[in-house]
């Protein structure tokens, strides 16, 4: 799926919070692109930016007072940045969607299941109660719950946490949308659940052609789901790949790093933490951000590296990549 | 919700005042068939009348049937109670919605608001406004509602800021839900019991400031059978007739105390979180 169309565009995208202490740069400068039928993979450590880049993208981010979102953010050729609320109101849960990560608490406890699902439609399509509700059974039953039209009329708290994320994403999907942004949505699961989530949204994704965007810490669940990878340190992109490209050759230092630090199994040898922590978003460095807890670290440095290519759809953004091309 | 009558059953005290509340309710509704005399039949002979065969529970210094009028009386006291606790709770609710939903000035506005209602002592707003208005039922119930909506305001703010947090409701909002379609259909219901009992509760208090402002003479208009009223008119008796003011007194004293003992037996059930201890 190499040649697909984009669905979604973001440049230069940028979150900044404003708090007592100072400007937090929560996200500086991202750039990513995914396309239709694929899910691009956002790994990265709890903090470095990931899920404020899904809540910017869905223009969920509170207040306006303080924080400050720039850059591009372009759906199916609209820009999202500049809509206005009533507008955005309308693009939600039609051309994109979101998944949370907790199912336990992202469906409201005195509403059926059905009728929660049944929301989106009713708003979008003006569909009427029932043929919401046939909806609601309709998506049930995409999203593999038995016997659909009796848990329709089910509240969530005689659901399972495997079947209210299942619900979840029936729901998001209810409005059919282009991108589905799914924010760790198997973080809260075991794990026999999380590669069943894993196998539908993978399933789904092949039967609705949307685009999606998973974001995850977990190396393993990337492996396992996404097409492409981007990795995320401290507010920005560091390197970005087809996911087994991602795994057989990581160029950048940190990338490096987070698949050294992961279990193998039948392996004895002692997995390799990075060590350090991540910088202080109020106080980033002015040149690489990993430069501190980086093992190669060089003069060059100092300066910010840009996303440079690495390889076929494979960029880095290290000055590495400077000095083997020079060589 | 099962959970909610089997823990409301438990407390016995509570179902004594439900059914209490029952009882005024179902007095209230056949006072015109219960009531042995009329009301407001004046009657030279009966005056101060004894409790007895003929005036059960005694008459007052015109000559009217207390009972009767007590029967009445419940009816006014519960229509009061009810629209001015319903005004209260309504007017509150979407004013404290508003507040904590939208923030920013629109919880400035409204909270100032609210503070300046709070600042003054209930009674004396509601003479204030009664002052402005006129006495009259109608009025009394207006001034009674205004008095208790900063309450109703408050609970409404406080709940609505944490729900309004909630992760249904971010998803809600990520599937294109307007701000009404939130605030009705996700933030409302999840803060409905504070609010249920809170409506109890100032239901009794409703019931309390009616009397209490028809006593003063700034109620309901003068001839009405209000227990207000006719425990200012039974004060003057009451070395002679001691019932003329006793008997709307307990009226009173029963109607309330059931309220509270209800909205009590109501906060256990709906939210075991803040069951009292001695409970």
């Amino acid at each position: 799926m190499a040649k697909q169309e984009t669905i979604l565009d973001v440049r230069d995208l940028s979150v900044r919070f404003r708090t007592r202490e100072g400007v937090v740069r929560a996200v500086d400068g991202v750039d990513l692109s995914v396309r239709k039928g694929e899910i691009l993979g956002v790994v990265g450590e709890s903090g470095c930016g990931k899920s404020v880049t899904a809540q910017a993208i869905m223009r969920l981010l509170g207040d306006a007072r303080t924080e400050e979102v720039t850059g591009r953010v372009v759906l199916d050729g609209e820009e999202l940045l500049t809509k206005t609320e009533k507008e955005m109101t309308r693009l939600r849960g039609r051309k994109l969607a979101m998944i949370f990560q907790d199912p336990m608490t992202s469906l409201n406890p005195v509403f059926t299941v059905g009728a929660q699902i049944a929301e989106g439609p009713r708003w979008h399509e003006r569909l009427s109660r029932k043929a919401a509700g046939r909806r609601s059974v309709e998506m049930l039953e995409m999203v593999g719950i038995p016997s659909p039209a009796e848990r329709a009329k089910q509240y969530p708290h005689e659901f399972s946490g495997g079947m209210r994320q299942r619900a979840v994403v029936g729901m998001a999907l209810s409005g059919r949308p282009d991108l589905l942004i799914a924010d760790e949505p198997t973080t809260a699961l075991d794990v026999t659940i999380q590669s069943q989530i894993l196998d539908l949204l993978r399933d789904l994704r092949d039967r609705t052609g949307a685009g999606m965007i998973f974001i995850t810490h977990d190396m393993g669940v990337v492996a396992q789901l996404c097409d492409r990878v981007a990795v995320m340190y401290a507010g920005s992109i560091v390197e970005e790949a087809p996911v087994k490209e991602l795994f057989k050759n990581p160029r950048h230092p940190y990338s490096q790093g987070l698949l050294a630090s992961l279990p193998v199994l039948g392996s004895h040898a002692r997995l390799r933490p990075i060590e350090g922590r991540p910088p202080d978003l109020m106080r980033l460095p002015a040149g690489c951000r990993f430069a501190d807890r980086c093992p190669f670290a060089f003069e060059k440095c100092v300066q910010r590296p840009p996303l440079m290519p690495a390889g076929p759809e494979h960029r880095s953004a290290c000055w590495l990549e400077e000095e083997k091309k020079d060589d | 919700m099962t959970d909610f009558f089997f823990r409301f059953r438990q407390n016995r005290l509570a179902l004594v005042g439900l059914i209490v509340i029952l009882l005024y309710a179902v007095l209230a509704v056949a006072a015109p068939w219960a009531a042995p005399h009329d009301p407001y039949a004046m009657s030279a002979e009966a005056m101060l009348a004894e409790p007895g065969r003929d005036y059960w529970l005694g008459a007052d210094p015109f000559g009217r049937d207390i009972f009767s009028r007590v029967l009445y009386g419940a009816r006014l006291s519960l229509m009061v109670g009810a629209i001015a606790a319903g005004i209260a709770l309504v007017a509150g609710t979407i004013m404290g919605m508003a507040a904590g939903y939208f923030g920013r000035w629109t919880d400035a506005v409204l909270s100032r608001i609210m503070d300046v209602l709070f600042s003054f002592p209930d009674i004396l707003l509601a003479l204030v406004i009664m002052a402005i208005l006129g006495p009259s039922t109608v009025n009394v119930m207006i001034a009674i509602g205004i008095v208790y909506t900063p309450i109703f305001a408050r609970i409404a703010r406080a709940s609505t800021l944490s729900v309004k947090e909630a992760d249904f409701v971010e998803a809600a909002k990520s599937m294109g839900a307007r701000p009404m379609a939130i605030l009705w259909r996700h933030i409302l219901p999840n803060i409905a019991a504070p609010l249920i009992i809170q409506t109890t509760l100032s239901f009794a208090f409703a019931i309390l400031a009616e009397a209490a402002l028809s006593f003063l003479g700034l109620g309901v208009e003068p001839d009405a059978p209000s227990w207000g009223i006719m425990l200012n008119e039974g004060k003057n008796w009451m070395e002679q007739a001691w019932w003329v003011a006793v008997i709307p007194g307990v009226a009173i004293t029963l109607a309330v105390l059931s309220f509270n003992v209800l909205g009590d037996g109501l906060r256990d059930a709906l939210d075991p979180k803040l069951r009292s201890k001695g409970a």
